[in-house]
């Protein structure tokens, strides 16, 4: 008579029944703890169908027949990984000599992008961004990069996200309306610490706006986009070159901090054709995510660390870690535990509050003497630094404060430029964004006054200057 | 016998400390995961070359239980997250485990996208005709009639046919059956996972508490036998009419063809744009 052999693990039965009912010959009941039982273990014939549908892993039958040899499949071996991250090395694309071009914002930043080694990029089409894809559809496959165009907007985010988990630099484009649909995986980007760029080329608002047309209406859904209390980086470059640079430092803040950084250009900015000088690859710094150490087995992809940013393992380099976009601990499983909530939460937005003054950038002009300070970003700070020039050249007491960061907002910066003046400016291509920002930084010590346009249509100089003549009095 | 360690013969490939699965009793997931486990050991596929990613619904708390890449993304967006790693990481097995909302509702673009462009992923849906993990609203495969929390008299929605949507979206292999049909089952993962191309398996799996107490069908093996009675292989049902197949569901093999895989084209193109 075959002895069959059935094992039992009790802690995993839910007393479901599945493998009473589905047992050809009554083996096995529920015993008085609720969790199956052998009744008649002799009447076993080694099917194996309790086995085979326990939805819990809690039972297994080690079928007794002498004489038939059972298969043992194969041990499995582990295939021999690629390099962790996709194609890094020194900055491509760029010569020994600075190199002279003139091209779009656009074309800066597909270049930066994959001097600062990006890898990956996934999009969908949208004006006035659209060339940013096409720039990087024909350069990613001349690097070892890859490209794909998505279904949509939300995809994309989702790729770039998956992409750089694996160990690419990963980034997309877009502008407003496709911006909104970025936000639900750009917060889980920022939530699971996956660094990440995001680019969106702004257009007018709301809803689909003004496709063709420049304005900064973005600057509070790139902070507050996404739900919930999260980190971001926002860059804002107001040139084809800038462009350049501020691409690379994206990817540098977002490798260095494990967080999704978007550069915010507009319509003007993406668009306008202007010289450009890129500089020799040597003197391009490229960061790369801080790397894990200590061997898996010891591994926690969420560790609290000094420096509040957890060494970073990519997938398929044998860390087989777990991640989430729910509340979870340093071992990176979910967890309900308000502590370590807290702990996480806190930790995920100190780390950008902390290093501000490493990622805060200000430009300034002639702000010495300065009784008026225009403070302006992105596009709008061409015109108003055209504006502060007419101004100086007049005698005018007026500087520039040009933030190229624009979260973390420069509050400290700010508060020092001015200390003396008796006004703030603030020109911006929208209806006092940013100014209310700055009036909430500067609290009663600057009067502010705000120049909002949204009809499409850049500011000129003159309206400028025509206004910090009516502030000056 | 009572055991005082886990019995499974698949340890190696679960992370031990997070057990025993979240799912109710009776739930019919954890047959699916076994019959995955069982699959990827008999194909001798190690660990470190597995990635699963998953969405949100119950079915997607399955990775949290293996001991692979895992990741657990946002609702329906699984096959995107899975499409980056994919294309970043070809060597691995890239695996995407996703619900009947997951997959058809929220994700349906995803799905069908993935299916065009027939990239190299294996997508098992947890088919329990329910959003089980919100409290058992109607999905886009509750059958017509049956109740959900909020189809209270009955649904009048048309439901979705995921494995047919695939098939004609381009999917390279599409498979469907039950948690009834375990060797089915373990067959169809086999091949789905040895497909290059876009693979499909679709899983009819019982909730008992969220679809079954609704429906007067609370009991587990019930469900199993009522779903067990409504499949009609693909074979078979040709030669059906449709009176005949009211009510029931089709199971094997939908799709099995050879088209060239996404990430294999783009590798191509990229040594094509470097020679050149």
């Amino acid at each position: 008579m075959p002895n069959h052999q059935i094992l039992i693990y009790e802690p995993w039965c839910k007393g479901c029944e599945i493998c009473i009912r589905i047992c050809p010959k009554d083996v096995l009941a529920l015993n008085d703890r609720g969790k199956v039982s052998i009744v008649d273990k002799d009447a076993c014939i080694g099917c194996r169908q309790c086995e085979l549908h326990c939805p819990d892993l809690a039972i297994r039958v080690i079928p007794d027949r002498p004489g038939k040899k059972e298969e043992t499949p194969p041990e499995p071996v582990a295939s021999e990984p690629p390099p962790a991250m996709l194609g890094q090395g020194p900055p491509a694309l760029l010569g020994d000599k600075p190199i002279i071009k003139v091209m779009t914002g656009n074309d800066a930043c597909a270049l930066g992008a994959i001097a600062a080694g990006c890898r990956f990029f996934a999009g969908y089409p949208i004006t006035p961004s659209s060339e940013i894809a096409e720039n990087l559809s024909a350069l990613l496959p001349k690097v070892g990069g890859r490209f794909i165009q998505m279904e949509d907007e939300i995809a994309s985010m989702g790729a770039v996200v998956g992409a750089s988990l694996a160990g690419a630099k990963a980034m997309t484009a877009t502008s407003g309306p496709g911006f909104s649909l970025k936000q639900e995986n750009l917060g889980y980007a920022s939530m699971a610490e996956v660094p990440c760029v995001v680019v969106n080329v702004m257009r007018g608002g709301p809803s689909t706006g003004l496709p063709t047309l420049g304005t900064q209406q973005d600057v509070m859904q790139a902070r507050w986009g996404t739900h919930g209390d999260h980190p971001v980086i926002v860059l804002c470059p107001f040139s084809v070159e800038e462009t350049f640079f501020s691409t690379i430092r994206a990817f540098n803040l977002a490798e260095k901090y494990r967080v999704p950084v978007v550069v915010l250009m507009d319509e003007v900015v993406g668009h306008t054709t202007e010289k450009a000088v890129l500089p020799p690859a040597s003197e391009v710094h490229v960061e790369t995510r801080p790397r894990p150490t200590e061997p898996p087995e010891r591994f926690l992809p969420y560790k609290h660390t000094e420096s509040d940013i957890p060494p970073m393992a990519v997938y398929g380099e044998g860390y087989r870690f777990h991640v989430t976009g729910l509340a979870h601990d340093e071992t990176g499983f979910p967890t309900n535990n308000s502590e370590e909530i807290d702990r996480l939460l806190r930790r995920i937005n100190r780390k950008i509050e902390r290093y501000r003054d490493e990622i805060v950038d200000v430009q300034t002009e002639s702000l010495e003497g300065a009784q008026v300070v225009v403070f302006a970003y992105g596009s709008a700070s061409r015109s108003a630094r055209e504006a502060v020039r007419m101004a100086r050249a007049e005698g005018l007491p007026v500087g520039l404060f040009r933030p190229t960061v624009l979260w973390p907002f420069p509050d400290k910066e700010l508060v020092k430029a001015t200390e003396n003046a008796r006004a703030v400016l603030v020109p911006e291509l929208n209806l006092g964004m940013m100014a209310h920002e700055v009036e909430w930084a500067l609290q009663d010590r600057s009067k502010v006054h705000k120049l909002g346009r949204v009809d499409g249509e850049p500011l000129p100089p003159t309206a400028i200057l025509a206004k910090i003549k009516e502030v000056l009095g | 016998m009572n055991q005082t360690q886990p019995v499974t013969p698949y340890s190696d490939y679960l992370r031990l400390s997070k057990f025993p699965f979240i799912w109710c009793p009776g739930c019919g997931h954890g047959i699916i995961v076994q019959s995955f486990l069982r699959t990827l050991r008999k194909l001798g596929i190690h660990k470190e070359d597995v990635a699963l990613i998953s969405g949100i619904g119950c079915s997607s708390r399955a990775p949290g239980y293996l001991d692979f890449n895992t990741l657990h993304t946002t609702h329906g967006r699984a096959i995107a997250f899975a499409t980056g790693i994919k294309l970043t990481k070809p060597h691995l097995h890239v695996v995407v485990v996703t619900g009947d909302g997951d997959a058809a509702a929220i994700g349906g673009n995803h799905l069908i996208h993935a299916c065009r462009r027939n990239i190299d992923i294996t997508a098992l849906v947890f088919n329990n005709y329910i959003y089980g993990m919100t409290g058992g609203q109607v999905s886009p495969t509750t059958p017509k009639g049956m109740r959900a929390s909020t189809a209270p008299y009955g649904s009048i929605d048309p439901p979705f046919d995921i494995a047919h949507l695939a098939a004609a979206a381009g999917a390279s292999f599409v498979g469907r059956t039950t948690v009834f049909h375990t060797p089915q089952l373990d067959k169809l993962i086999e091949q789905a996972l040895q497909k290059k191309g876009f693979s499909l398996v679709e899983v009819l799996s019982q909730c008992p508490i969220a679809f079954g107490r609704r429906n007067k069908i609370p009991q587990p093996f019930e469900l199993m036998e009522f779903m067990k009675k409504g499949a009609v292989p693909f074979s078979k049902a040709k030669d059906m009419t449709p009176e005949e197949l009211k009510g029931k569901f089709t199971t094997g093999v939908l799709a099995d063809t050879d088209r060239p895989e996404y990430v294999e084209q783009y590798l191509k193109l990229c040594e094509k744009v470097q020679g050149s």
